[in-house]
């Protein structure tokens, strides 16, 4: 897979950055690396990243992307940031409980919620 | 479509080798010899998602079964194997039947201990990287286990009642 080929959507929202997958599964590590680089650029470019990211279109998640989500998530804070997890489907969200980063992350159920979230 | 002919023709190049081998009636056996390869490990994953199907698991369960497997080849590639040649396969064999699915994990590394890993949810590790695949195995599959060596995991899955 070519690195120029983007796995995922950018939708800005007022001062939010919205991040979607395009693929269903988020297991593949090299995909899941392309993913965290084109994610660790959005939070480059923002003096205070919003981040919101969606889990909407995912039906399977390894323990190397939740790596790549606590990665993300240090990136944010350390830019004093805000990052937002929202519509994870419940299969995957008990993966977030098996872990128990449900507690490191904030997980809305929709983006919506997420959004007004924001301080 | 035009993207299924490719995707075809791609699947042709990394099918992994696969033998059919004994196991108990009413049970289905695959064996493969995998390279750390995303494509091949897909193909497997595959296989057990629409075998687990046609024996009647439901979606949880499959779910389960999957990430159990993509953890465990994903550990033994990278922990397994780690400082060692890429060009080494991992073993694979799935047994599947009605009522119960068996996976076999088996790398060719030295072996570890798993009483060795941190546990990742204690506070102080929830931020660190490694345990949460096992941990997930640990959590999904009805027993886990890895031999006295340390480099393969067996892993039972039995249909919920």
């Amino acid at each position: 897979m070519p690195a120029s080929e983007s796995r995922i959507r950018v939708k800005r929202s007022g001062q939010v950055t919205q991040v979607e997958f395009l693929d269903r599964n988020i297991l593949d590590e090299g995909n899941i690396q392309l993913i965290g680089e084109e994610i660790a650029r959005l939070i480059e470019a923002e003096a205070t990243p919003r981040l919101l990211i969606s889990f909407a279109n995912v039906e399977h998640l390894s323990s190397a992307a939740l790596g790549q989500l606590i990665t993300i998530n240090n990136k944010v804070r350390s830019k004093s940031g805000q990052l937002r997890l929202a519509d994870i489907d419940p299969q995957i969200y008990e993966v977030f409980t098996i872990t128990r980063l449900n507690k490191i992350f904030q997980i809305h159920a929709t983006t919506a919620d997420a959004v007004a979230s924001f301080a | 479509m035009q993207g299924d002919t490719s995707l075809d023709q791609c699947h042709a190049h990394t099918v992994p080798p696969m033998l059919m081998t004994n196991a108990q009636p009413g049970h289905e056996a695959h064996d493969f010899e995998l390279l750390n390869d995303p494509a091949q490990v897909e193909r497997v994953e595959m296989l057990l998602s629409d075998a687990a199907t046609r024996n009647g698991f439901a979606k949880g369960s499959i779910f389960a079964l999957r990430l159990s497997l993509h953890e465990a080849i994903a550990n033994a590639f990278n922990h397994g194997h780690e400082g060692l040649s890429s060009e080494l396969t991992v073993h694979v064999r799935l047994e599947i039947g009605p009522d119960q699915i068996i996976m076999e994990v088996t790398d060719q590394g030295p072996g570890f201990d798993p009483a060795s890993i941190p546990d990742p949810t204690l506070e102080e590790n929830l931020e660190r990287g490694s345990g949460r695949g096992l941990l997930l195995i640990n959590a999904y599959m009805t027993r886990a286990e890895y031999n006295a060596k340390g480099n393969a995991l067996r892993m039972v899955y039995t249909k919920p009642e």
